[in-house]
C-alpha cells in the first residue's frame, strides 16, 4: 500500500531576483512499514525533500499525499495537525528543550494533542524504557550525551505514535558506536509496523535501509534496493 | 490545549531560566515603583503645604494697603500708606455679620534687648483680636488687652524664641526689655507654633498696635488688616462687606482703582496649591521618565527573551503546536511577568513612600491615580512587547524558526 506518493513536486526558493530550483519535478513513492534513505551531497535538496515529506513546508507545485490526503493543500493548522500526530520527528541537532528532563522533552508533542498530564508522563516513561533511558527519565538535555539525547528524541518522535519516522541526519552529531545503535533502534521501529524515511550522505548509514534515493542537483539520479538489512 | 496546560507551561517556561525573569520583573517593579513613590512624595508635599497654610489661621482675609495709581506712576507694593486704624475701627463698627474679629496690625523688625542680650526679631503692634484671628495662644500671662492699647501702654508680649534670645528660657513675665531704648513690660509669652511655615512665628514681640504707631515706628498708618470671616462660607461676603466699606471711606469708586488688596486665606491656598501642584507635575515628568525608560527596559528584554526562543518556538510548532499556542503561550508568560512585576512593584513603592514620608516629616499618602497609571503603563508594554515578537516568530514557517541562530 502506498503511504507517500509524491508526484511532480518543484520547489522554488525566491532570493530577491535571484530563482532556486531546490527540487526539480520529482515523484517516487514510499509502502507503508518501508525503510527508506534519502541520500545526496549537500545542496542536492534533500533537506528540502525531508521539509516537505515533514510538512513542515509546501511544494511550490505538484503533489504530496500522505495516507491519502493532500498535504499540499492543507492550511497552517491542518500542516501543525499532519506534524504532531503522522510524523514523528528525529532532527540532527536532537532539538530537546534546554534545561528541561527527558519525559518533559518526550512529553511535549503529547501537550498539543490535549493528551492529560498523567497519561503523558506514563507514556513518555515507557517510550524512554523502551530505548534504554529508563535510569536517566530525570536528567535534563544538558546531562545527557548526544546518543542519549537521540534517543530522547526518537522517544519524543514515537509518543503520538505516527505513522512515519522522519530523521534528518540523525547520526550526524553523535559517535560511530552510538550512530549503530540509533540506527538499529530505527531499524526495530520498521519491523513495528513504522515506516522509517532517514536523510543522510553516509553511505554507511544509508545500507540500513531496504531502499536508497539517490538525490542530485534537485532531481532523482537513482534508486537502489538493498539487499543487506 | 486548555488554559490550565497553557498557564503550567508558561510557568516553566518563566522557572526554567530564573535570572532572564528576574531581570524581566525588575524592569517592571523598577517603574512602577518609581512611579507610585514620585507622585505619591509630590501628593504629601502638597498635602504638607495646605497643612501649614491652614495652620495660619482660620478664614483668614488679610486687607493690605494696596499701590495707588497716581497717572502713570505706580507705587510698590506695600509700601503704600492707605490702611489706617480708623479704617479698622469703621470695619469693626460697621458689625458685619460676615466679619468675627477685626485685627490691624503694624510690623518691623528691630532690636530688641535685656540687660546685656540682645536680639533682631519681628515687632508687631496689635490689638486684643490678634490671637483670636491668627490663631495665637498664651503659654504665660496675657495677651495685649483694649485698655493696653487704649492707654498706649508699654507692655510686651513676647515669643518663645525671644525668651530664650534674651533670657536664656525660664519665665521673664514682669521683666523689662528695651525696644529702642524704649523700656516695655513684659506680661504674657505666646505658645510655641513651631518653626515651620514661611517664618518662624516663635520668633516674635507683640506691643500694642498704638505704641507701636506713635513712640517706636512713629508712624500713623498700619501695614495690613487681619480680619476673621465668621465662617468659611462668608469669607467672601466678608471681602464684599469691607471692599464696598473701605471703597467708600477712601472716596474711590472704581473698585479697580482700589488702594488696597484683599488677600483670603483660600487665595494663599490656591497660590500654595498652584506652586505645589508645579512640583507635583515635575514629580510626575520624572516618574513619567522613569516609566518610560522601565518600559524599554521591559521591551529589551522581552523582545531578547523571544528572539533567543525562536528555536525553540520551531521547534515546538514542528511537533505540532498551533501559530496560536504558541502565541498564547508567550502572551501568559508575559502576563504572569507584569502581575508578578507590577505587584512587587506596587507594594515597593508604597513602602518606599512610606519610608520617605517618614524621613521627611511629610503625611503619608499613596496616590491611587498613580498606580493604575504605573501598572496599566508597564503593563500594556510587557504585554504588547511579549506578544509581538512571539507573534511574529510563530509567523515564521517551522524551518526558519528552526535554523534561526
Amino acid at each position: 500500500m502506498e503511504q507517500i506518493c509524491v508526484s511532480h513536486v518543484k520547489k522554488i526558493y525566491y532570493t530577491g531576483d535571484i530563482e532556486t530550483v531546490a527540487l526539480d519535478d520529482i515523484s517516487f513513492s514510499i509502502k507503508k512499514g518501508e525503510f527508506v534513505a534519502i541520500v545526496g551531497p549537500s545542496g542536492s535538496g534533500k533537506s528540502t525533500l525531508m521539509h516537505i515529506l515533514g510538512a513542515l513546508d509546501t511544494p511550490t507545485s505538484g503533489n504530496y499525499i500522505l495516507d491519502g490526503q493532500d498535504v499540499s493543500k492543507l492550511s497552517k493548522d491542518q500542516l501543525a495537525d499532519i506534524r504532531n500526530k503522522k510524523i514523528g520527528f528525529v532532527f540532527q541537532a536532537f532539538n530537546l528543550l534546554p534545561r528541561t528532563t527527558a519525559v518533559k522533552n518526550v512529553a511535549l508533542p503529547m501537550i498539543y494533542a490535549g493528551i492529560s498530564k498523567d497519561e503523558r508522563i506514563k507514556k513518555a516513561e515507557q517510550l524512554l524504557k523502551d530505548v534504554g533511558l529508563g535510569d536517566r527519565m530525570n536528567h535534563t538535555s544538558n546531562q545527557l550525551s548526544g546518543g542519549q539525547m537521540q534517543r530522547v528524541a526518537i522517544a519524543r518522535a514515537l509518543s503520538m505514535n505516527p505513522a512515519i519516522i522522519l530523521a534528518d541526519e540523525p547520526t550526524g552529531n553523535i559517535s560511530t558506536v552510538q550512530a549503530e545503535e540509533i540506527m538499529r533502534i530505527l531499524q526495530s521501529l520498521q519491523k513495528q509496523g513504522h515506516t522509517i524515511i532517514i536523510i543522510t550522505h553516509e553511505p554507511s548509514i544509508a545500507v540500513f535501509a531496504q531502499r536508497t534515493i539517490h538525490l542530485k542537483d534537485g532531481k532523482i539520479e537513482k534508486e537502489v534496493k538493498n539487499g543487506k538489512v | 490545549m486548555d488554559f490550565f496546560e497553557l498557564l503550567s507551561s508558561a510557568y516553566e517556561a518563566l522557572a526554567l531560566n530564573k535570572v532572564r525573569t528576574a531581570l524581566a520583573g525588575l524592569g517592571i517593579v523598577i517603574g512602577i515603583g518609581a512611579v507610585i513613590a514620585l507622585v505619591s512624595l509630590g501628593q504629601a508635599t502638597q498635602q504638607s503645604v495646605q497643612n501649614s497654610i491652614q495652620g495660619l489661621g482660620a478664614n483668614l482675609l488679610t486687607i493690605s494697603p494696596g499701590s495707588q495709581r497716581t497717572g502713570a506712576v505706580e507705587g510698590g507694593f506695600g509700601s503704600s500708606q492707605t490702611l489706617t486704624l480708623d479704617d479698622a475701627n469703621a470695619i469693626t463698627a460697621a458689625n458685619f455679620s460676615s466679619i468675627s474679629k477685626v485685627s490691624p496690625e503694624v510690623s518691623r523688625r528691630g532690636q530688641v534687648t535685656a540687660g546685656r542680650n540682645n536680639t533682631n526679631t519681628s515687632i508687631i503692634g496689635a490689638t486684643a483680636n490678634y490671637p483670636g484671628v491668627h490663631n495665637v495662644t498664651m503659654s504665660s500671662g496675657t495677651f495685649i488687652a483694649d485698655q493696653d492699647v487704649a492707654g498706649t501702654r508699654n507692655v510686651a508680649v513676647i515669643g518663645p524664641q525671644v525668651v530664650s534670645d534674651l533670657f536664656g528660657g525660664g519665665d521673664p513675665t514682669g521683666q523689662t526689655i528695651r525696644i529702642n531704648k524704649i523700656p516695655f513690660t513684659i506680661i504674657g509669652i505666646t505658645v510655641s507654633k513651631g518653626g515651620t511655615g514661611f517664618a518662624n512665628q516663635d520668633d516674635i514681640v507683640f506691643i500694642p498696635i498704638t505704641t507701636a504707631q506713635k513712640t517706636v515706628f512713629g508712624i500713623d498708618y498700619v501695614n495690613d488688616i487681619s480680619l476673621s470671616a465668621a465662617s468659611a462660607d462668608s469669607i467672601t461676603q466678608a471681602e464684599n462687606d469691607t471692599g464696598y466699606l473701605l471703597l467708600q471711606r477712601h472716596k474711590i469708586n472704581d473698585p479697580a482703582q482700589a488702594d488696597f488688596s484683599m488677600f483670603s486665606q483660600s487665595d494663599i491656598l490656591s497660590a500654595a496649591s498652584s506652586v505645589t501642584g508645579t512640583f507635583t507635575a515635575l514629580l510626575a515628568g520624572i516618574a513619567a521618565i522613569s516609566l518610560l525608560v522601565g518600559g524599554i527596559g521591559i521591551m529589551n528584554i522581552m523582545l531578547v527573551t523571544v528572539i533567543e526562543r525562536t528555536r525553540e518556538i520551531g521547534l515546538r510548532k514542528a511537533l505540532g503546536a498551533k501559530d496560536r499556542t504558541v502565541v498564547t503561550q508567550f502572551l501568559i508568560e508575559s502576563i504572569i511577568l507584569t502581575i508578578g512585576g507590577g505587584l512587587t512593584g506596587m507594594v515597593l513603592g508604597i513602602l518606599l513612600s512610606y519610608v520617605i514620608s517618614v524621613v521627611i516629616g511629610l503625611p503619608f499618602t499613596i496616590s491611587i491615580f498613580a498606580i493604575f497609571l504605573a501598572i496599566g503603563v508597564s503593563g500594556g508594554i510587557g504585554i504588547l512587547f511579549g506578544w509581538y515578537p512571539a507573534k511574529k516568530a510563530a509567523d515564521l514557517s517551522p524551518i526558519e524558526a528552526l535554523r534561526y541562530e
